[in-house]
């Protein structure tokens, strides 16, 4: 560790204690309190990252994670800023974008050699003739395009964040020293008040400098007065009075009656050839990696610089013990007098009336070259003359951090005379505290600070009249000193250098000068559509190191004011974010019935059904439904959706939602019900049982279940009926006993008559099976005598285990979806869905007897089925069949002379009938009993004969038998 | 979009627990012509400003109810339950 510097006491590292970690293989030795950046740049590695589109190797720049140029992998998860992620034992870092390693990049050869073949937009122009190398140019494209690798399996790229929602009098966005004091003071007034930054420790601009003690103090005193902190934790976005905060594994979601936003200001980088050479940093940078890690950024640097934040750094850079070859301002004039005499004493020289024309090298800076600059900021290619340095510190102004303000619906007005931008018609709730207020220069952050949170706090009804009276004190005072021009120094001029070679102005995408003025060329004339061509301020530094440079560029191209230039429109997120983050926690709830285990244990082929876990079949789909016909089976249909409807109205209520009768329905017995919309469309369907006068038993679809009940309960809001809407779809089991034999199993476990005169096709019992209290319902969905026996969950597995046990003697076996699916196929049973889609209608979809418009009720549908009935219907849902046993696709087109006019929903083989049999859509002229329609599935032209009449027992004897 | 809601059983929440059921449309009373039953199944007012809408407390009560709000600043006007 050769390039630390002498231990300072504002340091974070622990250098008693060491940590390692890898580097592309390499083993890096760091200190705890490390950042990854600062350990790497530490052990000699100075290149971090290749760029975006020319490869170009990058090093540090910021320190503070607002730039793009350290972003590396971290342990499978890429885009992460080195700069700012702490050094954790054992994690395995490696670059990213560069093949095959960051010391040799193949792809550097588009800086090299491809100048021509990629101007802005290429990918607008190129590779797109001739048309047949698409496929080709797609995938080097592909390959090339993006930044960082996904991992490949799932389980590496998943997240386990969780959201956390937090409500308060105020947020403070920004843990500067404005953030603080405003944190402080609204919470002494009794806020209840949370403040985020996005570094690890409280401070911001000052923990670098000479105040960083202060800091501490006052980041203790903020938590002492009761301020929740979260940091690190980057504000990502303004949602409407809602800030999230992303904070390791979680994700913060703040909302807070008043906000106040010390977001702070943003150095700028400066242009010139080589401005994004490793060694070019910002001077804040290189001021925190000497302070706050202890590491030397450079051993001989040149400050460059258009404002005394320059003169400021380059003392503060020689006392932590680098060289300071000069100082190259590029004002002739301006300048703190006092700074520049400290710079005298110190012996560094000032260039003044100098800009930096190029810094060269080929991976790392190696000097610069200065030249004198004219009035209007251009040098004289005469005075051209060299520096050696290995570090260039560059300061171009500030830029301040608005965008969560102006994604809050303020505006930002350019200041011709602090040279910067300031907040203006910023909404009420929102105090605006600090350098992104424009209070500089920073002695007046905290009373800044401490008028916005005194604000803050006031406005909300806290505080006493001493406490007004205090902030009208601090206000005038606050405004004494930060009224008039900007001090001396802190403005910033024009911009310095030459615009000759490459300079960037925008590192993330790497857009330089000459694309920008290219651009414009091509009539990419307004701020919005230059940023869209060549992508300035759209890559991760979301324009924090690139808008200022390409308004400025765009007004002295185009003689516009930067006023008249403007701004893009600023939207979140501000800080890059994971998108796992915002997903939030991978969350597949899934839905298990009672007996779920049994299933397992039974060998059933678990699959998805909507939000359930269903046994698919237990190995054999046609064994099973062929038990189903010969003696007997038994399916688990838990999932299904179970409401019980009781009142004294339930009838009627159900009467209007149905379009058949419900009232007239007798207690103890079944019908089928479909529910549908005003518009006459099927939504779901199910059987209805009446339990006794008052109260009725619905079943649902199993993925209908929550919609159904939410449709029951909202047109209950809208009629007020005395009807209690009761969901027991999670508390009660089902299994469906279905096969000629099944009356016998359940015959030997209840005390209940089970004989067909007691026990009919359609009467709902209750008794008890096993000793399980049941409701049993005999329907037929699967075509053959059966019983759905709906129980206790609790109970469930006793009653199954005993169904199945005492069925053995019978052939029973239990079935699946598939073989389920086939049965009801053959009945002609539809599924909701699966059958029927958004524009069905009952009396298209083959079920035209189960409307009853002769009901006195104005049901819902009523209307839209009427004016169908009497148009007639168009479409019709038929059965077919085919007897060579092809089975076409579901979705297959029906056609009539090659054209599609209608399409099949469901097909199957039937093992029973040997056949294949389906379901389809077609005009309602085809919907005739032996007519012969054409399938036409992936190039074969299929003949099948309609049938409107179920394929299996049409008259329905043995459901009745 | 993110606002607060008040559920009249519940209180004050996120709009995230809620369900959106849309602007209040009036069913007919009586059988509607078939341009009036295409109005109300299709065709919604969509103002911007204040609107009377449905609103179901799904990760809550589950109960339905009335709001109105004004669709341009999401500002609640007042909420309650259907015939309360």
């Amino acid at each position: 560790m050769s390039e630390r510097l002498p231990p300072n006491p504002r340091e974070r590292i622990n250098r008693a204690r060491t940590i390692n970690f890898s580097f592309d293989g390499k083993d890096v030795e760091a200190y705890d309190g490390d950042t990854i950046g600062s350990a790497l740049h530490a052990s000699g590695q100075k290149v971090l990252s290749r760029s975006f589109k020319y490869h170009r190797p990058r090093g540090l720049l910021c320190c503070a994670g607002q730039c793009p140029n350290c972003l590396v992998d971290v342990d499978g998860s890429p885009g992460v800023r080195a700069c700012t992620e702490p050094v954790r034992a054992g994690i395995k870092v490696t670059h990213m974008n560069a093949k095959p390693s960051l010391d040799f990049d193949v792809m550097r050869a588009t800086d090299l050699f491809g100048k021509p073949f990629t101007p802005p937009g290429f990918y607008y122009k190129t590779f797109i003739r001739p048309r047949r190398l698409w496929p080709l140019y797609e995938k080097v494209l592909r390959n090339a395009a993006g930044l960082g690798r996904l991992a490949k399996r799932q389980a590496d790229r998943e997240w386990r964040t969780e959201y956390r929602r937090r409500r308060a009098d105020v947020l403070v966005v920004g843990g500067g020293v404005a953030g603080m004091a405003a944190a402080l003071r609204a919470a002494e007034l009794g806020a209840d008040v949370v403040l985020m930054d996005d570094g690890p420790e409280l401070g911001g601009a000052m923990l670098a400098g000479q105040d960083a003690d202060s800091a501490k103090e006052l980041a203790e005193s903020i938590r002492a007065a009761g301020v929740e902190v979260l940091a690190p934790a980057a504000a990502l976005g303004f949602f409407d009075g809602l800030v999230p905060a992303w904070q390791g594994n979680t994700l913060h979601q703040v909302r807070a009656d008043r906000h106040i936003a010390a977001t702070g200001s943003i150095e700028q980088p400066l242009i010139f050839d080589g401005n994004d050479l490793p060694g070019v940093m910002l001077c804040s940078g290189a001021e925190r990696l000497a302070s706050l890690y202890g590491v030397r950024p450079g051993e001989t640097a040149v400050v460059a610089t258009t404002t005394d934040r320059g003169l400021e750094s380059a003392l503060a850079l020689q006392e932590a013990g680098i060289e300071v070859a000069g100082v190259v301002d590029a004002r002739a004039g301006d300048g703190s007098e006092e700074l520049l005499g400290a710079l005298a004493a110190a012996g560094i020289s000032v260039h003044r009336g100098t800009g930096v024309v190029k810094a060269f090298g080929r991976k790392h800076v190696r000097g610069v070259v200065v030249a004198d600059l004219d009035d209007e900021g251009r040098p004289d290619p005469a005075s051209k003359r060299g520096i050696d340095c290995d570090l260039v510190a560059v300061s171009g102004g500030t830029m301040p951090a608005t965008s969560l303000l102006l994604q809050a619906g303020a505006k930002a007005r350019w200041d011709e005379a602090s040279g910067s931008y300031l907040p203006d018609g910023v909404p009420s709730d929102i105090r605006v505290a600090g350098a992104v207020a424009g209070h500089e220069p920073r002695n007046c952050a905290a009373k800044s600070g401490a008028v916005a949170g005194a604000e803050a706090a006031l406005s909300l009804g806290l505080g006493s009249e001493e406490d007004r009276a205090r902030l009208q004190a601090d206000r005038a005072s606050l405004l004494r000193e930060t009224e008039g021009p900007a001090p001396a120094g802190q403005a910033r001029t024009q911009d310095a250098g030459s615009r000759n070679g490459k300079c960037f102005a925008c590192l993330c995408e790497d857009v330089t000068t000459k694309d920008i003025d290219y651009a414009i060329e091509e009539g990419f004339d307004s701020l919005e559509l230059l940023k869209r061509y060549t992508t300035v301020t759209m890559g991760p530094c979301q324009g924090r190191m690139c808008q200022l440079a390409s308004i400025r560029q765009m007004s002295e191209d185009t003689g516009a004011s930067i006023e008249e230039v403007g701004l893009t429109t600023a939207r979140p997120p501000w800080s890059t974010v994971p998108m796992g983050v915002l997903a939030g926690r991978p969350f597949e709830p899934a839905k298990r019935s009672a007996v779920h285990g049994r299933h397992r244990e039974l060998g059933g082929n678990v699959m998805w059904a909507g939000d359930w876990r269903r046994a698919y079949d237990y190995g054999d789909v046609r064994a099973e439904t062929m038990a189903v016909h010969e003696g007997a089976g038994l399916i688990d249909v838990s999932t299904l959706g179970k409401l019980v409807v009781s009142g004294p109205e339930a009838g009627a209520f159900l009467n209007l939602l149905y379009p058949n009768r419900f009232d007239n329905l007798k207690p103890g017995r079944i019908r089928y019900g479909v529910l549908g919309d005003d518009a006459g469309r099927i939504t779901d369907d199910g059987t209805i049982c009446r339990l006794d006068e008052n109260s009725f038993y619905v079943t649902t679809t199993s993925s209908g279940a929550d919609a159904v009940e939410s449709w029951f309960s909202w047109w209950l809001a809208e009629w007020k009926l005395d009807v209690q809407l009761t969901d027991v779809s999670q508390g009660l089991s089902a299994f469906n006993l279905a096969g000629p034999r099944s009356r016998e199993i359940l015959s030997g476990l209840t005390e209940l008559d089970c004989s067909n005169d007691s026990f009919a096709y359609l009467d709902g019992k209750r008794a008890n099976v096993v000793g399980v209290p049941c409701l049993m319902l005999r329907i037929g969905f699967v075509g053959e005598l059966g019983y759905e026996l709906h129980c206790p969950g609790p109970l469930a597995e006793h009653l199954w285990d005993s169904l199945l046990e005492a069925g053995a003697a019978h052939e029973i076996r239990p079935f699946g979806l598939e073989p389920q699916r086939i049965l009801r196929l053959q009945k002609m049973h539809i599924l909701v869905g699966q059958d029927t889609d958004a524009e069905s209608n009952p009396l298209e979809a083959a079920m035209p007897w189960i409307v009853k418009f002769e009901k006195e009720e104005d049901f819902i549908g009523r209307w839209a089925l009427e004016a169908v009935a009497e148009r007639g219907a168009e479409n019709k849902l038929i059965g077919f069949t085919i007897e060579n046993g092809t089975v076409p696709t579901e979705g297959a087109a029906v056609v009539v002379d090659g054209q599609p006019v209608g399409l099949v929903t469901s097909s199957r083989f039937s093992p029973k009938l040997e056949r294949s049999i389906g379901m389809a859509w077609v005009p309602a002229a085809l919907a005739e009993d032996g007519t012969t329609i054409t399938v036409s599935d992936e190039g074969r032209q299929i003949s099948a004969a309609v049938q409107t009449a179920p394929f299996y027992d049409p008259d329905q004897e043995l459901l009745r038998g | 979009m993110s606002f607060l809601l008040t559920c009249p059983n519940c209180g004050e929440r996120e709009v995230t627990d809620f369900a959106f059921g849309g602007e209040v449309v009036p069913r007919p009373s009586s059988k509607p012509s078939e341009r009036e039953l295409n109005t109300y199944n299709y065709f919604r007012r969509n103002v911007a400003g204040l609107q009377r809408e449905w609103w179901n407390h799904r990760s809550g009560c589950r109960a339905w109810f009335l709001a109105e709000r004004d669709t341009t600043t999401n500002e609640v006007r007042w909420v309650a339950l259907p015939g309360a």
